[in-house]
């Protein structure tokens, strides 16, 4: 656990550095991919942006909206760098809505965008990973196992190992699938969302923050298998007679 | 396409689906795995670490004395400049919410500062809220608080329900949590 980087009179929270490091090299390494699927660099950047930052404007709003009362007496904490004063479902819709209109404006073709932001979104993953390690969050149920960590008070299962070894798998396998194979549009995001729903679903398992259902059922657990499922009925990873992009879709058409 | 042939292109998938159902079943939280209130640890979920401190008006506060109560504990210093920066917030919406349930234990981390200035500083900032003395160090070890201000919104239950690292502190997130928490059943 290393939360802050004490740099002088500067005191860094390492889990934000985390992601915002992942967002930056995810980001590029999408950027770098994006032409060879025939989109552009440019458009993608300028999607992730717009998204971020009307998801933080969302966010905010949304909080407001909900604690009306504290924002009235003091209106300018509506710009404040507080994070906790952020709706993560607000900024989230309003990501989501943002993304649309930017993508109908710019033309983007819908599925071979989100295969295009599919590497931002794997190191994204291994970044979450890293911010959950530096702060401690998402930790493990207790454990005997002989890797077991010294956390919070008890030895508990390493999930923030666990989640950043998977993301790093996944990393590796989308990339090592992108290069060898030919993927029909959408297939490398359906891809990424089967594999993290799946990973999710596991390490989820093991953990002590879930939100448990009467009877002991995770909550995430069951929203991972929705995905899980969605994406493996989307996808149809396992057919073998798969056209293989547009063309090929038009081409089998006529 | 009949059924036979459907489950036939899909069985993989049934396969996938059925194994990741019974993983959700078979890790089914035990009572009491998911819950770390009991367990004291300075983490989001856990209890609040009791302790039992000097305050500067010469008393003595025992953290779990306050059990019942909307706490929140703040660790600073004077020559903090975001430490100073939120003291006017805190003393507003302390004056607000002190009567239905609200303390704040600020804990001045006595060991990296100087005892002379707490009181001349108390006087130029009006606080009212006690102010603990923590000349060992002690709490801000025991809270792991690593960089100054760190404050912990505490619930009546006593369980930590947010870590708020740096500052100054926005008012309006202070007062949004402490109404929520104010709101919660004891």
């Amino acid at each position: 656990m290393f939360p802050i980087l004490q740099l002088g009179p500067l005191a860094l929270p390492v889990p934000a550095l985390a992601v915002l490091l992942s967002l930056w090299l995810g980001l590029s390494l999408a950027e770098k991919l994006a032409p060879k699927r025939g989109l552009s660099a440019d458009a993608l950047y300028n999607l992730t942006f717009t998204t971020l930052l009307s998801g933080i404007a969302g966010a905010r709003l949304f909080f407001a909206v909900q604690n009306f009362s504290a924002f009235v007496q003091t209106p300018l904490s509506l710009f404040s760098r507080e994070t906790g004063s952020l709706d993560p479902f607000g900024g989230f819709a309003a990501a989501l809505l943002a993304a649309f209109i930017y993508g109908r404006r710019a033309g983007l073709k819908f599925w071979a965008t989100l295969d295009g932001l599919t590497p931002l979104l794997a190191v994204l993953a291994v970044g979450l990973g890293l911010a959950h390690l530096a702060s401690g969050a998402a930790f493990g149920m207790e454990t005997s196992l002989p890797w077991g960590i010294e956390l919070w008070g008890a030895t508990r299962h390493p999930t923030q190992l666990y989640e950043i070894g998977l993301a790093l798998a996944i990393l590796l396998f989308l990339g090592w699938k992108a290069k060898n194979n030919s993927l029909s549009d959408g297939s490398l995001f359906w891809l990424f969302v089967a594999l993290t729903a799946g990973a999710q679903l596991f390490v989820e398992g093991l953990r002590a923050t879930s939100t448990v259902l009467p009877g002991g059922v995770r909550v995430e657990q069951l929203l991972a298998w929705f995905a899980l499922a969605g994406a493996l009925i989307k996808a149809d990873f396992f057919t073998k007679s798969q056209p293989e992009t547009e063309k090929d879709h038009a081409a089998t058409r006529q | 396409m009949d059924f036979a042939q459907h489950f036939r292109r899909n069985w993989i998938n049934l396969v996938i689906l059925s194994l990741a159902l019974g993983w959700v079943w078979v890790s089914r939280a035990p009572q009491g795995t998911t819950t770390a209130g009991l367990i004291p640890a300075p983490q989001t979920g856990f209890l609040a670490p009791a302790f039992s401190l000097s305050t500067l008006a010469g008393g003595q506060i025992h953290s779990d004395d306050l059990r019942g109560k909307v706490v929140l504990l703040n660790i600073w210093a004077t020559w903090c400049p975001p430490c100073r920066a939120e003291m006017p917030a805190m003393q507003q919406v302390y004056q607000e919410y002190q009567a239905q349930g609200f303390e704040i234990l600020a804990v001045n981390a006595t060991a990296q500062d100087t005892l002379s200035n707490l009181e001349p500083f108390v006087t130029e900032y009006g606080l009212s809220f006690p102010i603990l003395l923590d000349p060992q160090g002690s709490v801000t070890r025991l809270y792991q608080a690593r960089s100054l201000p760190t404050s912990f919104f505490i619930g009546r239950d006593g369980i930590i329900r947010e870590i708020v690292v740096g500052g100054p502190i926005d008012e309006a997130l202070l007062r949004a949590r402490v109404e929520k928490l104010l709101q919660e059943a004891e």
